[in-house]
This record gives C-alpha cells, structure tokens and sequence, in this order.
C-alpha cells in the first residue's frame, strides 16, 4: 500500500474515532450529568423523574423519621419556600442532622426523592483542599442489596 | 534562625534560576559554550532548593511555633512522623516540595545525561529554570512557608486525624515525584522544540524520566484509591472526584508519552505526537494542582476558595503552557517524520494506542471541567460523576485492554507472521469466562460482563512476549513490559469481580444476634467504649466465621476534638479470596446498632495490579537505564558547530 | 502538519484558561443563600435559657450599638472552640446575645460553666422556630445586627480567630 494512501486510512480512521467519542461524551454528558435543584423548584414541577439529580436544603426540623428497620430513614428537605419528602437507606453521615444543610443525590418518584446518596454540609475549613470533595462532602453511598 | 536560612536559601536558589535561564538565552544567541557553567548553576540551585526545604521539615520537627506554617499545621502532641508530614500536608509546604523537585530533577538532568545533544540538554536545562522561576515566585510572593508569627503560640491548631495517616501522609510526595518528574519530558521537549533536534537521541533521554515519573504516578495514585476506600467507609476504590481526576489526567499523558517515545527510539516516527504529549503531560500536572488548591471545583457546598493563589497558579498555567502550545504551533511544522510503517504493525498499534489514551484523557478532562462550563454559560448547577464516567470512558477503556494484548506482538514496520494465530490461547480463555459468566451469575452489569473476560484475554497475551524464546534472554525492558501489562489485566479482573461479586448487607443488630454477608456468618459480641491518644470511640467487637475458624474485627466510630469531628473506621479483614469490610453506624433506640457489612472477593486485586504495573515501570526503567549507561558520555566531548 | 492541527491546541487552551478565570471571578454560592441580610429581625421573644440569666426578644437589639447574635447549642461540638474566641470578641467590648437550640437549662449551664460565658442574654429555642425564621441552615452561626434590628451579615459555621478582623470589620460597618 502507498504510504500516501496509508496515511490518509489513518487520519480518517483516527477522525472517525474522535467523532464516535466525542458523540459518545455528548451523550453521556447529557443524559448522566446530574442537575441540582432546589425544593421549591421540585415544588414547581422543574424537575424530572425518574433521572437522578441532586437536591440540595435543609433538612427541616423535627422530619427525620426512622423506619422501622433501623436502617431506613424519611425527612424533609426544605429551602423556606418548599418541601421535599427524602427516603434514604442507610448509615448517615456525621453532620446530617436537623437543622443542617444536606445534599440528596437520586431520583424523584411520586413525589418522593429517593436518595442513593447523602451529603451533609462539612466546614471545609478542617479539611486541606488536597482532600477535596472526597473528605469535605462525606459521602454515605450507594446501598446494594444482594 | 532556620527558618531564615530557609528562606535565604529559597532567594538564592530562585536568583540562580534566573541566571540558569539567562545561560539559556546566551547559548542558544551566541556561540558561547555554557555546557559546564549551566550544569553547575542547575546543580547549586538543586541544593539550596533542598536546604530550604530540609529547613522547612527542621522547623516542623522541633514544633517550632513561631513559625506561622507550624502553628496552623501541627502539634507538639502529635507523633513525631506526623510533625514531619506535617511540612508538606499543607499548600505552602507542598509548594516547597513542588519546587525542591522540580530542581532537583533539573539538576540531575543536568549532571546526569549522557546520550543528549548537548544544545538540546542546555535549552532543557533553561526551560526547567523557567519553570521553577514561576513556582519560586509564588512562593516568595505569595505563599511563604517561612513566615513568622509573633509572639510564638504555646501550641498549634492542627491535629486533623484525617491527616495523622501513613497512606495520606506519603500519598502526595509520591504524586508530586510523578508529577515533577513530568516536567523534565516537558522541558526537553521544549528544549528540543527550540533547537530542532527532534530525534531518537531525545526519546532515549526521556525515557527513563518518563517512565520514573510513570512508575511513581502509578503508585500514588494506587495508595491514594486504596486510602479512600478504607478510611471513607463505604468500600468505593474510585469516585471519579475532581481531586482523583487531577492525578489520572497527568497519568494518562504520561502512559501514552511512554508509549509514543518508545516508537520515536525505534523508528523515528511520530515526533509531532510525542512533543506534544510531553507538553500536555505536564500541563495535566499544573491543571490539577491548580484545581485542587484554588477549590474551584469542590463542592456544591463550598464557601472558601482562594482566589489569589487560584490566580497565580492559573496564570503561571497560562503562561507555561500557552508558550509550549506556541512554540509547538510555530516549530510543528519543521518536524520531519521518520520512518514509514504499513497499517498492521507495531507502529499503528501504537498510534491507536495514543489516539485512545488521548481520547479517554480528552473525555475524562471533558467530565471534570464541563460543570464549570455550563455554569459559566447558563448558570445551571450540576455534577458529572460516575454515571458519565463509567458510561462513556468505560467501553474505551475496555477496547484499549484488548489492543493492548495485540499490540506487542506486532513486529515493527510491517507485520508478515500471523499474529493472531498466537492469541487463540488466551481469545478462547476470554470467550469461555464470558459464556461461564452467564451461567455463574446471570445479572452481571455490562462492564463487568464484558471486562472480565477482556481481562482474562489481556492476562494471557500480556505473557506471550515472552513465551517461545529463552525469557533469560529476553531484554529486561521487555520483562518490564509484560509485567505491567499483566498489572493491567490483574487490576480489570479485581474491578470486574468487585463489581460483579459483592455482596452487602445493612441492618440493625441487637449484641448477641448474627448477620449473614456472602458466605460469611457475623455476630455483634458487644459495643464498648474505647479511648485513643486524641479521640474516644465506641468500638463494635464482631466474630465473622465461614465455616473454618472465627475472625474478630472491631470497628469504630471516632469522635475528636481539636478540630471537632466524627470518623468511621471500618474494620477490614483481608483473605486470599476477598475482603471483609464492615461499618458500625448509629445506635437504634431499641438497643440495637446499624451495621454495614460487604464480602468483597478478589477486590485487592484492584490494588495488586496497581503494584504491579508500577513494578513493571520499575523494572523496565533499570533495564533501559542499564543499558544507557553502558556507552560512554558524550557531552564531555561533544561541541556544536 | 496542517496550520489547523498545530494551532489547535492552543485554541482549546485558551478557552480553557477563560473558563477557568471566570470562575475564580465568580465564586460559588452556599446552598443556603443568606436572604435576611438587609432585613429586620424576626419579631421573637424567647424565654430565659438559663434562668435566672435574661431571656432574650427583638427589642433587645434596638440599642443603637451593632450586636452579635450567635446561634448555639450545648451539644455542638465546634462551639466549644468558638466560646473561646467569643469571649476574646467580648473582651474588646463586643456585644454577644446567644440562641440556645433544642436544649435543656442543666445543659446549657453545665456548657457554659465547662467552657464559659460570652453572651449578655442567652434565649431558648427548643423547637429551632427561630433558627428556621433566621434562614440558618447549622449550628454554630452567627449574625451581625446592627443598632436598628437590621442584620447586616451571616457568618456561617463558627468564628475562628481568623475571622475576627472580617467580623470586626462588619462590626464596625454596620454602626
């Protein structure tokens, strides 16, 4: 095969490699990206169900109520103007309380958000920005049942 | 007293720069020969680097609180390793590090290259002293580890327990090592750009700094997954978090530039590509240490960022990599290109290997930085996170593991002997784990489904370069090869199998009642309060048993406070088939405590495999270094017309 | 090597460095936006926390002199550390009422003894009605109201010692 005409397979097969991931980007960045809403814009019907997004408050006083399973908890996130019922399953993090801000990361679902993952608010101040969000953000994960 | 000789010793070393980088501009303007005076600069710079930062730990040692860095970082209670990790677990002092590295590497780039063109090596040299010009810079100006603060505080206020950790507390020099290392390919590059002499000499004299730099990348960034996946309790290895995508971007690079220099010392071929892989490598070093420290990219949540060090590390961004970018643009095209080569061969194998890496490193960048991007534009708050991730850069990943089971088989220039005849061994390993995966376990997740047996494939042809030929004869770079590669193979294995195996259970447990996890049976014996050097806990006692012997694993939860916080320890018992990892959570009102526990098989593979890829860096490294220093030096003798 | 592949980089670095600066430019919000700055105090009036210490109402911060309003509780773990610098703001003539949450008298006395006492008036907010009505969105956080009732700033998360100077600043600005 002439190096000219090898040359130029290459390239195309190189820019066709780009374009598939590029689209392959777009799409995952539009349909896995996770929107971050409010409650009184989750009041407003803004967002969608079924597609996980984050849902960020403050967890109103006197709402966390435990399940009978111990592991299970229900509260309301609220930001003053509205009210957003949250289910979560699992060991909360240190920091989630009433009267705390908290993120919920998951899906809304009649009207229910149920969260996959909890975010309370921590004072970055005692953790070095090399720890970034891993620390700051304390995650409490994603529960499996197997 | 130190203090100031540091500081001192950081004034002369950031003059000596200025001088290294004006030798630069001599000789490259005139036809003077600065070949042992630059050496001899870059060399004293390296050491008054040094003193300042041997300075900087002398004061953390002695706890010397009149020294601002010591009082906002330590304590005289905390261990003594700690008050040393302590110098660099903070900005200024990691600044420090940076720019000790960063000339020390030049200095040893300057003492230590034999087989470079000497122009070249001098341009490199000028370049490196550029570099460390601007980090000196923001120290002296804006980061200052050696200011004081008067009158001395009896005490400090840093006994952050997150940071009292052997993996947290080595993690960040590794990567810096890594990081740093990237630089010297960065200043050759440049060096070379600027002289023209883009050839096979210079991938030789990057090389081993590439695969140095590599080697540690790879290890920090294992410890680093490791870490988080014990100290943050709920058994994940990677979060695709801005701070880990900031260690994997330059990773990326720097896998690819390895694998582009191989080509240009062999054939010639594909200068572009490797000049401009140097460049970006180091580049995805500066944007992540620009990202972590100016806290643009923390969370949601975030109120305190640092804008004025955000500026100055993103000007110095700007100004380093934008020059690069230039000077390629300009120079690119007197690059000549080497050596022809036909479609099927080791050189396109290594061209598609480039072109995925860059690709996936494009799409990881992508994720990373589009949140700013649409907030910028439309305002709109949201995060990229694993689901994009795993989505997009997943099946890339994946496909890359199979071409890297090809690829070294491949002869150069042109491939006549039927490859693929070789691979039918470790192909039918793959297809077999792939029909067995259905049956063993029907609900698999996709990527595990498919890279389990991509993995299987990968294990078996990583070795082939070695099967067929006397393995004591083959070269050491060679060994290298095939151990890394297996690395690679071996981690996708723990990740698949981690994914497809794991079981979990969470629940609240009465003292005295079981849970059952996998084959695993635990019982909650009691829960106990517990005392440590700075913190009280409450600690669960479990007995696991599956069948053959009990094992005793105690959890806790820690509550400190100076500064005031709550950490879980998970207990984590390791067998030669997986992990126990378990979690105590809150107490329940009935008397009973939420427990959390997982059996994850074969999940320190994930880990192993990082290991060994990093060795296989290691081991090629001596052999290519051997090999090298084998020919006399010719730098000493070599004069430019 | 086309003009178009060489320069392109650069391009794409360009567009990068501007994102980049305008986000430094533009810092994150908190999740909880402070929407009372500017605004009058609530109407409250809360009962003694610690008896016989004063209660504490609106009217109290109608003085003519900027006050600080610090929400606490004797179960916040970083307000330990935040009394200290509470009563080095009080030593320099600073004026500090304090919200006790979701507290009990014993508690809160046993707080204060252990670690001592900043404020001039401490109220009790059992249910958090009043933290709620403030937009506070933790515990411990402070607001600085000026001597008409008006808050002029929310400090979120505790005062530290590197706080004081911004704090006093406010102080100061808000007379």
């Amino acid at each position: 095969m002439k190096p000219k005409n090898q040359r130029l397979i290459l390239v195309a097969a190189a820019m066709v490699a780009v374009l598939v991931a590029v689209l392959l980007a777009m799409w995952g960045l539009r349909d896995r990206a996770s929107y971050f809403y409010t409650p009184a814009e989750i009041s407003a019907g803004k967002a969608a169900q079924g597609q996980t997004i984050r849902l960020g408050g403050m967890v109103e006083q006197g709402s966390i109520q435990p399940q009978g399973d111990g592991v299970t908890i229900r509260f309301v996130l609220t930001d003053g103007e509205g009210r957003t019922p949250v289910m979560y399953r699992g060991i909360v993090p240190d920091l989630f309380r009433e009267g705390s801000g908290a993120v919920a990361e998951g899906q809304l679902k009649n009207g229910t958000f149920i969260a996959d993952t909890i975010l309370a608010k921590h004072d970055e101040r005692y953790v070095p920005p090399e720890l970034g969000n891993l620390v700051a953000e304390h995650k409490a994960g994603k529960t499996l049942e197997r | 007293m130190i203090a100031e000789t540091g500081l001192a010793a950081l004034w002369l070393a950031a003059g000596l720069a200025a001088l290294q980088f004006l030798l630069m501009v001599i000789a490259l303007r005139t036809t003077l020969d600065v070949g042992r005076t630059i050496r001899a600069v870059a060399a004293v710079q390296g050491a008054l680097a040094l003193t300042a930062f041997v300075m900087l730990l002398l004061v953390f040692a002695r706890s010397d609180m009149s020294v601002a860095l010591v009082f906002e970082n330590s304590h005289t209670a905390k261990p003594f390793i700690y008050k040393i990790a302590g110098a660099w677990g903070n900005h200024e002092g990691s600044m420090l590090l940076w720019v000790t590295v960063l000339s020390g590497a030049g200095a040893c780039l300057g003492l230590l290259s034999r087989q470079t063109h000497e122009r070249t090596l001098v341009a490199a040299l000028g370049a490196q002293a550029a570099l460390a010009l601007g980090f000196y810079a923001f120290l002296l100006i804006a980061s200052n580890p050696f200011a004081r603060l008067l009158p001395a505080p009896p005490n400090g206020k840093g006994l952050n327990p997150l940071l009292q950790d052997p993996g947290l507390a080595f993690h960040p020099p590794t990567l810096y090592f890594g990081y740093v290392g990237l630089s010297v390919a960065f200043s050759l590059a440049v060096g070379a750009l600027l002289t023209g002499e883009v050839d096979a000499k210079l991938a030789r004299a990057m090389r081993p700094w590439v695969l140095g730099a590599w080697t540690l990348l790879t290890l920090g960034i294992t410890a680093g997954s490791y870490w988080a996946y014990y100290e943050l309790g709920w058994g994940g290895y990677w979060f695709w978090d801005p701070v880990e995508n900031a260690s994997l971007m330059p990773w990326l690079a720097a896998t690819a530039l390895l694998h582009s220099i191989n080509v240009l010392a062999a054939r010639g071929a594909l200068k572009a590509w490797t000049m401009m892989l140097a460049v970006v490598a180091f580049s995805m070093s500066m944007v992540g240490t620009f990202l972590v420290r100016s806290g643009i990219l923390t969370s949601v949540h975030a109120f305190a960022i640092d804008p004025q060090r955000g500026t100055f590390l993103l000007a110095l961004l700007a100004i380093y990599v934008g020059a690069a970018f230039i000077l390629f643009a300009v120079r690119g095209a007197t690059l000549k290109e080497g050596a022809p080569f036909e479609l099927v061969s080791r050189e396109t194998g290594l061209v598609v290997n480039n072109l995925l890496l860059s690709v996936i490193l494009g799409i990881v960048f992508l994720g990373t930085l589009y949140p700013l991007f649409v907030e910028a534009v439309s305002g709109e708050k949201l995060s990229v996170g694993a689901p994009y991730f795993n989505a997009v850069a997943g099946p890339l990943a994946l496909v890359l593991a199979i071409l890297v089971g090809i690829g070294p088989l491949l002869s150069w220039r042109r491939e006549r002997r039927p490859v693929f005849k070789q691979l039918t061994v470790p192909a039918l390993l793959g297809v077999t784990v792939f029909v067995i995966s259905f049956i063993v376990a029907p609900a698999m997740g996709v990527l595990p489904r498919v890279g389990l047996p991509v993995a299987m494939f990968l294990a078996g042809a990583s070795i082939l370069p070695l099967v067929g030929r006397n393995p004591l004869r083959a070269p050491i770079a060679t060994w290298g090869m095939v151990v890394a590669h297996l690395g690679i193979a071996v981690s996708l294995v723990g990740m698949a199998m981690n994914a497809a195996f794991t079981s979990e259970r969470l629940a609240v447990v009465r003292p005295n009642e079981t849970l059952t996890v996998g084959p695993w049976t635990v019982l909650l014996k009691e829960v106990t309060p517990t005392a440590g050097q700075n913190f009280t806990a409450i600690e669960a006692e479990l007995r696991a048993t599956r069948g053959d012997g009990i094992k005793v694993l105690k959890p806790q939860t820690r509550y400190f406070t100076d500064p005031p916080m709550e950490t879980n320890e998970a207990a984590i018992d390791t067998f030669w088939n997986g992990q126990l990892y378990t979690v105590i959570g809150k107490p329940d009102p009935s008397g009973g405590w939420q427990l959390r526990l997982w059996w994850k098989p074969f999940v320190t593979l994930i880990w192993a495999g990082g290991v060994l890829i990093a060795l296989g860096g290691a081991i090629a490294m001596t052999g290519r270094v051997r090999r090298q220093r084998r020919r006399k030096p010719e730098w000493r003798k070599e004069r430019y017309a | 090597m086309s003009r178009a592949i060489r320069f392109a980089p650069l391009a794409l670095l360009l567009i990068v460095i501007l994102a980049l600066v305008w986000r430094l430019a533009t810092p994150a919000d908190t999740t909880v936006s402070s929407k009372l700055e500017g605004q009058p105090l609530p109407v409250f009036q809360l009962a003694a926390a610690v008896p016989p210490k004063a209660a504490l109402e609106t009217a109290d911060f109608a003085t003519g002199q900027p006050r600080i309003l610090n929400i606490f509780a004797s179960w916040c773990v970083p307000c330990i550390s935040e009394v200290k610098v509470l009563q080095g703001l009080k030593r320099r003539g600073v004026h500090i009422d304090g919200i006790a949450i979701r507290d009990r008298p014993q508690d809160v006395a046993a707080f204060l003894d252990r670690n001592g006492d900043p404020y001039e008036r401490i109220g009790a907010d059992p249910q958090s009605a009043l933290q709620i009505a403030l937009g506070s969105s933790g515990v411990p956080e402070s607001f600085i109201v000026d001597g008409e009732g008006i808050i002029r700033y929310q400090h979120i998360g505790p005062i530290e010692a590197s706080d004081v100077p911004k704090i006093l600043k406010k102080l100061e600005e808000a007379r």
